[in-house]
């Protein structure tokens, strides 16, 4: 697999990774999300923000290729360099995206976990399923990546329901990040937790994301989140991106009404 | 009194063809569990009735049915249903694997080499691999449908993690004709090597859970492992008490209320012809675990 270095990420970055055209759902009368439209580069992290209904997981789950959006489109640069149109491709290789260049982590780690079985087997289970064969390697694997999001590499046989609510979503970037994937989807990753436990959970976030130049796509109400994690943000309302930009712009300086209130009801000066 | 009026083998020629459409097309599909209307028996599930329905829609007049469970010939189960098809279809029983064209098992594959021209019947219990990590059946179908079996190996890192080894010793995994993922369901995983390239046909009837899968003749059947975990047919440390068979797979018995016990060849046709043929054991106890062979 891959290792995406700097100059590799520099060398790409003027090809965009994903692309977003005139995505719209609607459920019924109700359209959840409407005519967005953005690219992503390589490496690059972009928070999406909004109230509660602003129609935000509904257009992650769109652009991850769960939910066939009423219009639009969304492509994605695979491996091999080829951007393809999601919709246009087979299941397999649907799924087969989703095991390997693409990460998900979800706000319930029950969701992105195999609560029984232990927390190397969850990490491992995605080199299995791209083949690996051998169980010295796998354990070996899994172990350096526990330690990676710091987890005590002698929980390795627990299972995740022993663990804490930060653990669990430590295991969970984990679980996602050993195939080493090139964007990552994550929806209210730091949702549920402590303050102290989101606060240790971002620093872990941003670290792997430098690190190992991923790109991104948080989706949070919690402009703290975006403020530390994001390079760009889009700001949501009813299901249309009403303003987007660098980050430190529209939080330090957002333009519409709207924003201006998230910013100030959820950042205090 | 008036014998009850039964179509051959029981079942209706209607039932039995459809069946047998299921049959052909798990026959062409190595592995794969097809679907069918699995029929009331009258007989309660966990007496095979998968199996039952599969041999009632392969027998002919001619056939000579052998029944086992656990390898024996002689438990209630075995009984029952060879008296049943007796019955029913009038066909010559026999409890010798040699002389049978159809054997309906459960828990077993006969230690005599099975020829051409045999069918071997399993009956099943839990036809799906992945149920054990995958309640969804929408989504075991997928994974079916794409060979994505890495959870398979999932199960078998989570043994080893625990155990040190692959603790798996019945229902263990295996992969047909490089495709499907298959349960061959309780039989010991001793008996796995002998469903690799063999001769005869092997079908497998789950009743409850309405799926017919097969392995055909001279199919590669290979026990799913990890390289450096290689899966391993185990080998008890001491002979059959009876006959002295050291390639055979033993259960244990008690011989007295004093607690003793001895381990004898479960397959009981087999053991009784070792004898009939003058081999002997020592027909004493013997410990017994579990060895890695060669
Ligand atoms: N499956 C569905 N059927 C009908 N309406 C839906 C469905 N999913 C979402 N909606 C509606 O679409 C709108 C956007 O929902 P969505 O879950 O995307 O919002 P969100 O921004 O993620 O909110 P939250 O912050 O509460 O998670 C809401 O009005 C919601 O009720
Ligand atoms: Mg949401
Ligand atoms: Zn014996």
């Amino acid at each position: 697999m891959a290792e995406t270095t700097m100059a590799e990420m520099t060398g790409a970055s003027d090809q965009p990774l994903l692309v977003a055209e005139g995505l719209t759902k609607s459920y019924g009368r109700l359209a959840a999300c409407r005519d967005v439209s953005f690219v992503l580069y390589p490496g690059e992290v972009l928070a999406i923000v909004g109230e509660s209904g602003s129609g935000k997981s509904t257009l992650l789950q769109m652009l991850s290729a769960q939910l066939a959006p009423s219009g639009g489109r969304v492509s994605y640069r695979m491996r091999d360099g080829e951007l393809r149109d999601l919709a246009q491709l087979g299941e397999a290789e649907r799924r087969f995206l989703f095991r390997t260049d693409w990460g998900y982590v979800h706000q319930d780690p029950a969701q992105g976990l195999r609560m029984a079985v232990s927390a190397g087997a969850n990490v491992g289970e995605r080199l299995m399923a791209v083949g690996w064969n051998n169980y010295g390697r796998i354990r070996q694997t899994a172990s350096s990546w526990l330690e990676r999001v710091e987890i005590d590499t002698a929980r390795i046989d627990d299972a995740p329901r022993t663990y804490s609510g930060g653990m669990r979503q430590r295991l969970q970037i984990a679980r996602n990040l050993v195939t080493e994937p090139r964007l990552v989807f994550m929806d209210e990753p730091t949702g549920g937790l402590d303050v102290s436990v989101q606060a240790r959970l971002l620093d872990l976030m941003r670290s792997l994301v430098n690190e190992l130049g991923l790109a991104a796509i948080v989706v949070t109400h919690d402009l703290a989140v975006a403020r530390l994690l994001s390079h760009r943000v889009m700001v949501m309302k009813e299901g249309r991106v009403i303003e987007t930009g660098l980050t430190d712009q529209v939080l330090d300086d957002p333009r519409e009404p709207y924003t201006q209130l998230l910013v100030s009801s959820i950042l205090p000066p | 009194m008036n014998a009850p009026t039964y179509n051959f083998a029981y079942l209706d020629e209607q039932t039995k063809r459809m069946i047998r459409r299921a049959i052909l097309k798990a026959i062409a599909i190595p592995g794969y569990q097809v679907p069918f209307a699995s029929r009331e028996m009258p007989m309660p599930y966990g007496w095979g009735t998968g199996g039952v329905q599969v041999t009632a829609a392969i027998l002919g007049p001619q056939d000579v049915l052998k029944v086992i469970d656990q390898g024996s010939d002689d438990t209630t189960n075995a009984i029952s249903i060879r008296k049943f098809f007796a019955k029913t279809a009038g066909v010559e029983t026999t409890t010798s694997t040699d002389a049978a064209t159809v054997i309906q098992t459960r828990h077993r594959i006969p230690e005599a080499p099975l020829r051409a021209g045999q069918v071997l019947v399993y009956q099943v219990p839990i036809p799906e691999p992945l149920r054990f990590l995958e309640p969804r059946e929408t989504e075991t179908r997928r994974m079916h449908a794409l060979a994505e079996y890495g959870l398979m190996h999932v199960k078998l890192y989570e043994d080893i993690a625990r155990f040190g080894h692959i603790a798996t010793s019945y229902a263990y995994p295996v992969k047909v004709n490089a495709r499907y993922v298959m349960d061959p369901s309780p039989t010991p995983k001793f008996d796995n090597p002998k469903m690799d390239n063999c001769p005869a046909l092997q079908l497998f009837g789950a009743g409850r859970e309405k799926r017919i899968y097969a392995i055909p003749p001279y199919t590669s059947v290979v026990s799913l492992d990890f390289e450096d975990h290689p899966f391993t047919r185990y080998k008890f440390d001491a002979p059959c008490a009876l006959c002295g068979a050291e390639d055979s797979y033993l259960d244990e018995i008690v011989t007295d209320d004093k607690g003793s016990r001895m381990f004898v060849c479960s397959d009981t046709d087999y053991c009784e012809g070792r004898q009939a043929a003058g081999h002997r054991g020592v027909e004493s106890a013997a410990p017994h675990k579990e060895a890695v062979h060669g």
